[in-house]
Formats: C-alpha cells, structure tokens, sequence
C-alpha cells in the first residue's frame, strides 16, 4: 500500500481524471451490440500500477461519472462503483509492479494480469449486475449479460492495451544500462 | 550591505550521480540586484536555482557541501515550503504551472494553502493582479490567455506572496517575441517597483539584455566562469567560447575586426556609442560577398487563395497564397493564434479549407486522405514525447512504413537508410529511453522521413529548448536540407531560427499573408515586425547607426558569414556519431 | 470533436446556489430516481426538474447533441431490456394481461409496458437535473464546497485539476491522434482486432506519455506554492451558503423522505394504477 499521499499522487487523480474523460471519446467496437472496448479502461489500470489503489479508485469515481455525465448526459451510478474496485484493486500490487524504475518485467505483468482480472470479475459479474437489480430493478438475466460483456471487455483491454502501455512505458521512462554504439 | 544569497564553497551532488553538478561556488548576491544567469544545457544553472528555491535538497535529494544562505534562511533547513515565502519561481511551461481555474484563483494559490482569510485572499490579489496588469482578467480560464498573460498569471502567483526574489527559469521559452519584450519589460518594472531581488536563468542574452541588467553571471560544467557587468561581459568572448549567442550587433562588430571597449556601453545598440567601429562595420560590409542570387526550382507546395474558419464569423485564414519550391527552407512566422498552426493542419488535410486550393508538385490535394497526404508531407510535432510510441528505435522508426504493409525486409532497408541519414545508425538497437532530447528529437524526425515525403513540416522545432539542443537540432536540419536536398517548412515564432537558418520567411497576422521575402528583409522592415509582433534585428539598428542604406543586405551578409564560419568549424570537427 | 456540456454564467438564482447544494440536489435525486418505482412520485420529479430547468434559463444548444446520445443510449437499454425479460413487468407486479403477441415466446403485456414506462421516465427525471448541475455550477466554487462538508481537500482539488486540464488533454489528443494519423496509424481502419489495439496504443502512448511529464510539472509547480503544507486550505471560490441553499437543501431531502416513503408504504416499491 502507498501511505504516503502526496502531491504527486493528488495530480495523478487530477490528470488522470482529465485523461479517462477524454478518452471517453474512444470506444472499440467488438462486434456485439452495445459492448464496445474501452481505452480509458487501460489508461486508469495503468495510472492505478503507477501511483497505488487511491489513485486508481478515485480516477475509478470521478473519472466515470463525470465521463458519463459530459459526454452521454447521465450517471449510470451502478456502474460507477464496481469501476471504484477495478482502479483499487489494480493498485493494491502497484509497489510490486516496478514501473517507473524501469523493472516491469513478465512476471509483473503476469501478477498485474492476475489482480485486473480478479478485480473486474468482483467488479461486472458480481457488484455491478447486483446493484443493477438492487438499485434499479433492473431484469437480472439481462444485466448479468450485460456484466458478463463488460467482463470480458475490459479484461481484454486491459489485458492488452493496458500491459502494452506498462511495459512501454516502464522501457521508455525507466532506467537503461550501459549501451555501447554499433558501426 | 549584506548579500541576499550568499554561496560559500558550494558543492553539489545529485543522488543518482557520480560527479557533482557544482563545484566550488562562490557567489555574493545583493538585495535589489537584477541578475542575469546564463549558460548552456547541463551547464549546472537550472541546478543553482534549485538549489535556492529549496526543490534541492527538498525533492531532489543530494550531497552538500560549503555552505549556502537565502535571505536568512538555509534552504537545506527551511525546505521548498520554508524557501516559498521568500523566493518566488516563475517555471517556463506556461501551462504547467497555471493551476487555477481561473486568473483569480491561479493567484490566489499559494495564499489558499496558507489558509490566508477569504477577504484578505481578494485584497492582495488584486494587488498582485493589478503589479502583473492581469486585474482586468481575473474571471477568465486559461484557455482564454495567451502564452504571456498566462506568465504573467504566475508572476502574479509568487509576487502575492510579498517574496524577496524572483527566480525566472527560461521565461522567454515559449513566447513570442512581443510578449518576450513585454514580459522583460515588466520584470524590470517590478524589480524597480518592488524592491524584489530578480534571477533570471535565460540563454536569449540579447533579448533579456533589452532591459538593464546589473550582472551576467556565466555557468558551465557546475563552475562560474564569469561573472561581470553586461557592458564589460559584452566585450570578452566568454559567451561564443561556451558556445551561447552574443547579442547579433555585438557579433557583427566583433567580425568587423574591433575589439569593443566597455565605456561604449554595448549593452543596448540604442545607447551605444558606435563611432570607434562606424568605420570597420561599414568597411566589413563592403568587403562581405553579396549572397549568390538562388536558382529557381519547381513548385513543391503551393497554396492559392486559400480561406479557412471553424464558423462563418470567425475566419481564421483569409486568401492565404503562396509557393514554396523544392529545396527550399521556408519558415511560417506570426504571434499566437495568427493562423499559422491551422494552415499547417490544412495542409495535413486535418481540416478542409472552406475555399482555394492546395497544390502538391502542381497536383490538387483535396481528395486525399490524411494517410495519403501523410506519405508526401511529413508533419514533424513539437515534442517528440508527442509521437514517439515504442520503446526501440527501430521499431519507432519504421512504424509508419510497417502499418502500410511494407515488407519487412524493405522496412529494414529504409529504417536503416534514415537512420545513417540522422546519424542514429551506431544506436539503432538502443531503447528510445538512452537518447537524449535531440536525439529523440531525430528519431522522430527520421521515423517521418523514412516515408520519404516531399516536404517535412516542423511544429515549433525549438520551442522550450536551450541554445544547445536547438542549434543541435537546427544544424541537423540544416544538413538534411543540403545533402537531400529536402524541403522544409518550419513553423516558429524564434526570430534567430528563422534569420539563420531559413531562406524565406512567410508571416502571417490575423490570418492573411502581409510578407514573403527573405527574413533578413522581414526582420529589418519595422512595419511588417510591428504588425506581426515581430522583433525588429538588433542587425538593424546597427547598420543605420553606422550608415548603412541598405540594413536587410546587412543582415543577410551577416547570416551567410556566420553560416560560412560555422560550415568551416563543422568540417574541420565533424560529429560522427 | 465532442463538444462537452460545460458552465456558462447567466445569474440566475439556480446558478447563485452554492456548488455543494447542487451536487446534493443531483445526487438525491439520482437516489430517489433510482429506487422508486412509483410512477405518480417519478411524474412528479420530472415536474421538478423540468421548471428548475427552466428556471436555470438553459439553453437547447448547450445540451441537445448531448440529449440525442442519451435518447440513443434509452432506446437500446430499453430494446434489450424487453429483447431479454420480456417478462420482466409480469414478475414485478405479479398480474400478466396480454396485449397483443408478437413472434416467437414475445407477447406484449400490460406489465411489460408500464414497467418499462417506468424505466424511460426515470431518464427523464435524472436528465435535466445532470444538465442543470453541469451548466450552472461553477467548478472553482464546486471544489471549495465538497471540500466544507468534509471531502478531504486533496480530492476535491484533483477534481479541480481535472477540470482545468480536460480541456488542455483533449487539444494533446486530437493533435496526436491526428499527426498518428498522417504516419499511417489509424484507429478507424478495417483490421483485426488485435491490431485495432496496437494501433490504439501508438495513439494513446504517446498522450500518456506527455500526461506524466505534465504530472511531473504541475506538482513541482504546486510544492514550490506550497500545496499540502498544512491539513486544512481555505478557497479563494468559497461562497457562503445562502437562505436559497437552504431552502433547496431542505426542501430536497424533505422531498426524498416523503418519496421513500410514499414508494415503501404498501411494503414495495412498485406502484401500478391497476394494483
């Protein structure tokens, strides 16, 4: 766990917000109807890998439902609190991912793939339907569809963007070796 | 009177570092000096401010030694919080530093983390606003501002906090040249007004110059090299030798022959007392080869009649129209929000123009897709961190080719071609995190020009680097533009790129085309700068002083020579990376 | 290029409210919304919303595009609400009429219909009180009031920064993805899926790229003024709460009392004029 709250981490959520609502513009459709992937998924999943769970969650928070509320015009809150889990849960490891020294290596991705997917199932196949039902009566077999598909959805596009994106920038940001040049 | 800061022995060393970043300093600063700091990229002056606004050892931890005093306060003790109270820090990314939602509340900041009172948080900002002419703004975002109001905003910012000194890191970075005159201008008010103590951490030394300074201190490689009134620093090389730029009429007379002498007062060409060197400058000048008329080349780009707007009352390009012939180095001058960055975007094809066209080799362009029109005309981004996105060069490189379906084995081929071209080839299996900024800056350039476009257009390829990086980048160019034969249109608002390094300038104001002639012509025409927010050349100033009826020749002369030094220089001590 | 719904001063009673008052009133309501079923309570916030809309003097132009996506949005929810329960309605209210059949094991009921009556009004009971809070509070004064009723201030000012940065992000986005563009590296073009990815990520790297540089930057900026020295902050935005905040905050958590109330009296929460 990251104790220390600072200035760095305060920014992060800011930025990172900023980041998930804009990238709320991109949506990679799948070929289902409706389910689409979300690139803003994997942007908060790699924030929550740098800066810890608190970063992640509250990106999670007001990231979606400001993302929601400006550009589709409501708050589908049943969805935002199972997005709370996935940005925590991801950062809850973020001491052992090791990208900005440089060391993101396979067995973190491994480990960081292992805790998204954890984190997403709690997140869209058990909270999110159960609050669909609980909060909005809404019919069950039709949310846990729904839940399913976003499952499925963003495990892949965390799974893929979202490891790119770490072990990109944990090579291009991170520490480098002695390099000698080539004739 | 005692010093303000006071460096006794001062060493320095980063953490992660074997060798210290300042050796030995010793430096007496004196309450209500106005001093300029001035050195190349690493040269350890960014470091020396750090070290008294406290960021060092606060949050870049390191190894002191010697001892160092700010208005009372050791910084090592009193931390970046303590040093806040009493030295102010205006950072050069305008943007970065506006962190407010509006003009009120960026100034208000540091009060508000104070938890200063409502009602005395309104008095002294607009106190502070009225110092830094803002108090008209106050309700306004920041995406309403320019560059300049922005930094004002942040002077605003530390000056409400009553500190005892201002600390300016790159101030003139990303302005124009208007707003860079404005901003020395009201640092010098302020100083004067406030009584405050001004750093100022600059390498345009002609254009801080453009109000009085008391002292110019030199930096390189962490030890001070010199450190002299600007009237008797002028006239020793100290500068050209740590390879910073002299003011150009300081340049100019130095290559008539003469040795200036500090009672001339060669601070400013205005007060200056040219009558010792009349006599060389004009002989230099007669003695100088005219510039070799150019061949006329076929039309690369051509734009005719070209009018652009978001809506119908806000047209942002009128009748734009010019050419622009192959092997050409054209740059696209003009103040913020004069166009010029929408004409580069209609180009590209981001956007179409509402009426005229745009001819590529004679052919119209309208039809073509913006990956089509990428493969012809390279657009190169102000920062490579804005293109760069993968981790090995050869991969970044060849990105643009690979997504096209080019074979693999062709790929290779190109990427390898480009990369010996921009002198990348001995790193061609490094990771893009080992470069430096330049050299990033070449990988993003190289990973364009492996497409072989027709034309390469470059976004601000100077903007917010120091004389170093820029002439490294500038001379890359410069390079490519003579062995290829490669046209380049750059866009700018840095008058020595575009009077050294370009053979036309095209400035744009309130988007129509008011000039299109060599920049040593557009920068000695006093309207045209005025109407652009351009910077007339010292060059100028010096020529008529001294007689010369014919300033722009002057000046272009002027250019070729130093162009001519500096091929000799490069040819003796060729770069082979 | 999306055009967000974003704030615009027209001085009108609904904007001189307190930033947290607003955030209140639209997080009940959303609450109230949410839980009841009670049609008569549902028609009743929509009164509400529809003169407090009104009333905030907001224009059609600030929030159309954004009202068509959500109409879109309704329309499919409620299609695959019926296309996968279309015997939701009869479950809920425990009476199966039939309307009329449709194909296959769909009928129409009476049920059906007025369940899903209830789902559509519900979007229309939430949406104009999103477009009021979005319009006319003003995110300085937003931030200072989350912060007074006990938001830790480091929270509610990542909120501000995010509001002062969407805009500066999503200009970074639109010229990188465009100059991605030019090199080739569409998001748009017909590829695989797998390749559809990467070609996102050559965008989207880049922009976080720069987005942590800019982290880096804007907390130097904010250390060297000071920003966490000491636990509390006060805000130069900070606006007292006035004779109207309380009214609207009082009248609001009266109204979603007497909601819940009236919507839980019979022991459920689903009301029907035929029950």
């Amino acid at each position: 766990m990251n104790k220390k709250f600072g200035i760095r981490e305060v920014v992060a959520i800011g930025i990172g917000t900023a980041l998930f609502v804009v990238l709320t513009e991109i949506q990679i459709p799948i070929g289902i109807p409706n389910t689409y992937l979300q690139p803003r998924m994997a942007v908060m999943a790699f924030l929550a890998a740098v800066f810890g769970p608190v970063v992640g969650g509250v990106i999670g928070l007001l990231g979606h439902a400001l993302g929601d509320a400006l550009f589709y015009g409501g708050v589908w809150w049943s969805w935002v609190f199972p997005e709370v889990i996935v940005g925590a849960g991801i950062g809850l490891l973020s001491k052992s991912y090791k990208v900005l020294e440089g060391e993101f290596d396979r067995r973190a991705a491994i480990r960081f793939n292992l805790v998204q997917i954890i984190a997403n199932a709690l997140a869209w196949i058990l909270l999110a339907p159960v609050l669909d039902i609980l909060i909005y009566a809404e019919p069950a077999n039709k949310v846990f569809i729904q839940g399913a598909f976003a499952f499925l959805g963003n495990i892949i596009i965390i799974g893929v963007l979202g490891t790119i994106l770490l072990f990109a920038y944990s090579r291009v940001a991170g520490k480098s070796g002695s390099l000698t040049k080539e004739d | 009177m005692e010093p303000i800061i006071e460096f006794t022995d001062f060493t320095f060393r980063y953490r992660a570092q074997k060798e210290p970043s300042l050796f030995g300093i010793n430096l007496k600063i004196y309450p209500g000096e106005k001093i300029l700091i001035a050195g190349p990229s690493g040269s350890g002056k960014s470091t020396l401010a750090h070290c008294i606004n406290g960021l060092i050892p606060g949050s870049l931890p390191g190894e002191i030694t010697g001892s160092l005093t700010v208005a009372g306060l050791n910084p090592e003790k009193a931390g970046v919080f303590g040093m806040s109270k009493k030295v102010g820090t205006v950072l050069q990314d305008t943007d970065g530093q506006f962190i407010g939602l509006t003009v009120a509340e960026d100034i208000a900041f540091a009060l508000e983390n104070d938890c200063v009172p409502q009602e005395e948080m309104f008095r002294r900002v607009d106190r502070a606003a009225e110092m830094v002419q803002m108090r008209d703004h106050l309700d306004r975002s920041p995406a309403e501002l320019s560059g300049g109001q922005k930094q004002r905003v942040s002077l605003g910012g530390v000056l409400v906090d009553n500190v005892e000194i201002l600390l300016f890191d790159e101030p003139l970075a990303n302005l124009d040249p208007a707003a860079g005159k404005r901003t020395i201008s009201l640092i010098d008010e302020i100083s004067r007004d406030q009584k405050v103590t001004v750093l100022i951490i600059e390498h345009r030394i002609e254009d801080v110059l453009y109000k009085d300074v008391d002292r110019i201190i030199v930096i390189n490689d962490g030890r001070i090299l010199a450190d002299a009134r600007p009237d008797e620093l002028l006239c020793s090389d100290v500068l050209m030798e740590q390879g910073m730029r002299e003011p150009l009429y300081v340049t100019a007379i130095k290559h008539a022959g003469c040795r200036i002498r500090p009672e001339d007062r060669p601070q400013h060409i205005e007060q200056m007392n040219l009558e010792p060197y009349r006599g060389a400058v004009l002989n230099w000048f007669e003695n100088t080869p005219a510039p070799p008329a150019r061949p006329a080349a076929d039309t690369v780009l051509e734009m005719e009649q070209v009018c652009f707007g978001y809506s119908e009352k806000h047209q942002i390009l009128k009748n734009v129209g010019f050419r622009i012939r192959k092997g050409e180095m054209v740059s696209l001058v003009g103040q913020n929000g004069a166009g010029k960055s929408t004409l580069a975007s209609l180009i590209c094809g981001f956007y179409q123009p509402d009426s005229g066209r745009i001819l590529l080799s004679g052919e119209d362009i309208a039809p073509l897709s913006i990956k089509e029109r990428g493969e012809r005309i390279g657009l190169v981004m102000q920062s490579p961190n804005q293109m760069i996105s993968k981790p090995m060069i050869t991969e970044e490189v060849g990105l643009g080719l690979t997504v096209r379906g080019v074979s693999e084995e062709e790929v290779r081929e190109r990427v390898e071609d480009t990369l010996r071209i921009c002198g990348l080839y001995p790193m061609r299996n490094w990771p893009i995190s080992a470069l430096s900024f330049g050299q990033k800056k070449r990988v993003s350039i190289a990973s364009i020009l492996v497409m072989n476009p027709e034309i390469l257009i470059l976004d601000e390829p100077t903007a917010g680097q120091d004389y170093r990086h820029y002439t490294e980048i500038m001379e890359f160019l410069r390079g490519l533009n003579r062995e290829t034969g490669l046209t380049i249109l750059m866009i700018t608002h840095d008058m020595h790129l575009m009077l050294e390094y370009t053979d036309r300038a095209l400035v744009l104001t309130g988007g129509e085309l008011i000039g299109d002639r060599t920049p040593a012509e557009i920068l000695t025409d006093p309207e045209i700068t005025e109407r652009a927010s351009l910077k007339k050349t010292s060059l100028y100033d010096l020529a008529l002083k001294c007689g010369i009826s014919d300033p722009a020749a002057f000046a272009h002369r002027f250019i070729l020579y130093e162009r001519s030094l500096r091929q000799t220089a490069s040819g003796q001590g060729r770069e082979v990376q | 290029m999306a055009k967000l719904l974003s704030y615009e001063e027209k001085g009108t009673w609904i904007h001189r409210l307190s930033g947290i008052t607003k955030l209140i009133f639209f997080l009940i309501w959303c609450a109230l919304s949410a839980l009841t079923y009670d049609t008569r309570i549902l028609l009743v916030m929509i009164m509400i919303s529809l003169i407090a809309f009104a009333c905030s003097r907001t224009k059609w132009k600030q929030v159309g595009s954004v009202f068509r996506v959500i109409m879109v949005f309704m329309v499919l929810n409620l299609a695959a609400i019926f296309i996968m329960s279309p015997e939701q309605g009869c479950v809920i209210y425990g009476t199966r009429k039939v309307l009329f059949y449709i194909a296959g094991h769909y009928y129409m009921t009476r049920e059906q219909l007025f369940y899903m009556f209830n789902v559509m009004i519900k979007y229309f009971t939430v949406i104009p009180a999103v477009f009021i809070f979005l319009v006319t509070t003003n995110p300085s004064e937003l931030a200072a009031s989350m912060n007074r009723v006990g938001v830790p201030y480091t929270i509610s000012y990542a909120l501000s920064i995010a509001l002062r940065y969407i805009p500066d992000v999503q200009g970074d986005f639109h010229r990188i993805r465009n100059a991605q563009e030019a090199r080739g590296i569409e998001m748009s073009a017909k590829a695989r899926l797998g390749e559809r990815i990467r070609r996102t990520a050559s965008i989207i790297f880049p922009l976080l790229f720069s987005s942590m540089e800019r982290i880096e930057v804007v907390s130097n900026a904010m250390e060297l003024r000071s920003f966490g020295k000491n636990k509390k902050r006060t805000w130069y935005a900070m606006k007292p709460l006035g004779r109207n905040d309380r009214l609207v905050l009082i009248g609001t958590v009266l109204f979603f009392i007497a909601g819940i109330v009236i919507t839980y009296a019979d022991g459920s929460r689903f009301w029907a004029y035929w029950l």
